[in-house]
């Protein structure tokens, strides 16, 4: 495989159960599944969308990319390098191509560090710069992300949570990665602030040629910045396809259901609403067969005993799957 | 790009911040206050009863006991034995020992056992509960450092602190130094169990997270991101459990376990007035006024802390 093939990540089975542990000598009783073998890649300078109701595993899956936790089973390779297999100092410098964005503004930031030290961190650990090349480069990425190079020697407490999450992504910024995982970074926004921080991660991603692994529970917020998007249900895949073909022919009735859920910019389109009945199962005791065939209104008697299978829709370079007995 | 443009507070920094709140704080600043008052008297009282020694705690005259507050010295007193001022402003004693003189050399030994009790049981109580907080997955054997540390606590925790201090004290041989480690020994666990769940809910913030993404080394987590933000509430404990040191020290001087004589301390001067309630009641009442408004003190003190640098109480 050539450079230009071979994906920017590889994400391959990826699991990653979490032991319950109960009884007098803690002992592992049981295992939340909280993401159950997941594959998906995500090319050079794209933003893949990762979709689902709140508790479906995208943290999970986004943290377990980064080894901020480690994986139950699965491969990750990033431009080629197994992430799972680094050794200590191999993965310290690997986490300099590789970064991640906050959902909450608030807890992100050391209450205790000026923003100025928080930028520059990183930058003084890995030792890409010091004194006043230091200096430079962190005002320039004050600059870059829209922030006073003058309010350094501030602490975060004194800035609104738009600011905040500026101050996130500069200290993602600043060892120059390849790849963020943007997790719910904006879901704690106002929509105004909304707006603005999604254009800055779009004219960053322009100017640094960045990838991302763009996690969020809103519809809308993905339609805006993303290229393709996978749809989780309670810790696997439903359904990944680009943004287009998501929205306009969406296969699953999962995302089906999503998508009708969400209010449509366009009055003309009469939508067909689907309802979703029924509460989102515990991952502790997922449904057998097909992990939604509780809530679907599709459901067939084959759902309820044998794992969806695989299908691509349309051309396979389009990259339409969807894990749905529906569409064999 | 656009430059946020908002127009901005001056800059405060988290003292700042800090100092603003707790400024507020008009029971906390009475604390604050007279917890200074009495950090000077014990050094005074330290000074002036032992390297120069104006007023003689030690000194026995038997012509003068039982004198209420301000009152002279009796004429057949011997000169050379008289208070410093002519006056005994707390009056005096069985012995006919100046009480002020013995409250003010007491205030420093009171406070000096507080202070020492409470920076062992701190370094104890930080040590255990960060290991516990920070390496408790680490597997000791067939149990994790966690389940060790955190059981052992639990086990002195169950044992009533007062009967074992009790306990060790009359075993040892009695010194001012014996109650201070005794007391600090048998005073960490609430500080260990405090810190290792601090230390728990900090590893799992974003900022901890984050750090570990871009590869800050472990060290740095721990003593840049971790333990500042950690010592803040233990502070604040730190600040109840003097209260709570003076408090036990003298307990045990009350019932004749404490700093033995002839060091003065609040509860043996407390100890040695109860027997004369009635003929001579300052004996009783003057140390004890003391030591409740020194714990009323710390506590506000502490709870003024606890207000003034939780970070869940300041506005976003
Ligand atoms: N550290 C953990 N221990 C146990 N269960 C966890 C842990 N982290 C997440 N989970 C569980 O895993 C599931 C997925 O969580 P998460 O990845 O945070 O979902 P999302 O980000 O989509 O809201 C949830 O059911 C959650 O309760
Ligand atoms: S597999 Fe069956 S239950 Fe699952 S989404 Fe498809 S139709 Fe619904
Ligand atoms: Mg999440």
């Amino acid at each position: 495989m050539t450079q230009s093939s071979t994906p920017l990540l590889q994400v391959t089975g990826l699991k990653k159960y979490f032991p319950v542990r109960s009884g007098l000598f803690s002992r592992v009783s049981s295992w939340v599944k909280a993401v159950d073998d997941i594959t998906f890649h995500v090319n050079h300078g794209e933003t893949l969308g990762l979709v689902g109701e709140s508790g479906c595993g995208k943290t999970t899956v986004g943290r377990s990319i980064l080894r901020l936790m480690e994986p139950t089973a699965g491969e990750v390779r990033f431009e080629g390098e197994d992430v799972l297999a680094l050794k200590p100092r191999e993965l310290r410098q690997a986490r300099r191509r590789m970064q991640i964005i906050f959902q909450d503004p608030y807890s992100s930031l050391n209450p205790r560090m000026t923003i100025g030290a928080i930028v520059s961190e990183p930058l003084k650990i890995h030792k890409i710069a010091k004194g006043q090349d230091l200096q430079d480069r962190v005002n320039q990425l004050f600059v870059k992300v829209g922030l006073r190079p003058e309010h350094q020697s501030r602490y975060p407490h004194e800035f609104s949570g738009g600011q905040r999450q500026r101050v996130g992504i500069a200290r993602a910024l600043a060892l120059n990665p390849k790849f963020i995982v943007c997790d719910e970074a904006v879901s704690a926004l106002d929509v105004s602030i909304q707006a603005q921080i999604l254009n800055l991660l779009r004219d960053l991603q322009e100017e640094f040629h960045l990838s991302y692994l763009f996690i969020t529970h809103d519809l809308n917020v993905v339609q805006y910045l993303a290229d393709r998007i996978a749809v989780m249900y309670l810790g696997q895949l439903a359904e990944v396809a680009p943004v287009e073909d998501l929205f306009t022919s969406p296969k699953h009735p999962y995302t089906q259901a999503l998508l009708s859920a969400n209010p449509v910019p366009d009055p003309t389109v009469v939508s067909q609403r689907t309802i979703l009945s029924g509460d989102v199962p515990s991952p502790l005791h997922p449904p057998s067969g097909c992990r939604f065939h509780p809530r679907c209104p599709e459901v067939m008697d084959v759902c309820k005993t044998a794992d969806p299978p695989l299908i691509t829709i349309g051309l396979p370079e389009r990259g339409h799957q969807v894990w749905c007995h529906l569409h064999s | 790009m656009s430059v946020d443009s908002e127009a901005m507070a001056p800059p405060e920094t988290p003292w700042q911040e800090f100092l603003r709140i707790f400024k507020k704080d008009y029971q906390a600043l009475f604390g604050f206050w007279v917890l200074i008052l009495l950090l000077v008297t014990a050094v005074a009282g330290k000074a002036f009863t032992e390297w120069w020694v104006l007023f003689d705690p030690e000194v026995v005259r038997l012509t003068d006991k039982f004198l209420p507050p301000f009152s002279v010295p009796s004429l057949d007193s011997l000169s050379v034995d008289r208070p410093f001022g002519g006056v005994y402003l707390m009056g005096t004693d069985e012995l006919g020992r100046d009480v002020f003189a013995r409250m003010f050399q007491g205030s420093f030994v009171s406070l000096s056992i507080g202070f020492v009790a409470v920076g062992i049981s701190l370094g104890i109580g930080i040590l255990l509960g960060g290991v516990a907080g920070f390496y408790g997955h680490v597997k000791l054997g067939f149990i994790t450092i966690e389940t060790l540390i955190m059981r052992f606590t639990d086990a002195m925790m169950c044992f009533p602190t007062f009967f074992l201090i009790l306990t060790a004290v009359a075993l040892l041989p009695p010194s001012i130094y014996t109650i201070m480690i005794i007391i600090g020994l048998f005073s960490w666990m609430g500080t260990a169990r405090f810190v290792r769940a601090e230390f728990l809910s900090i590893r799992e913030q974003d900022y901890v997270i984050a750090a570990k993404a871009l590869g800050i080394p472990e060290v740095r987590i721990i003593f840049r991101h971790m333990v500042p933000n950690a010592l803040a509430p233990v502070f604040v404990s730190a600040t109840i459990g003097v209260a709570s040191a003076i408090l036990t020290e003298s307990g045990l001087s009350f019932l004749g376990f404490g700093v033995p004589p002839p060091d003065a301390t609040w509860g043996n001067i407390l100890s040695d007035g109860k027997g004369f309630i009635f003929d001579a009641p300052w004996l009783f009442f003057i140390p004890g006024m003391a030591i409740f408004v020194v714990v009323l003190a710390f506590n506000l003190v502490g709870e003024g802390l606890r207000e003034a640098l939780n970070p869940k109480l300041r506005s976003r």
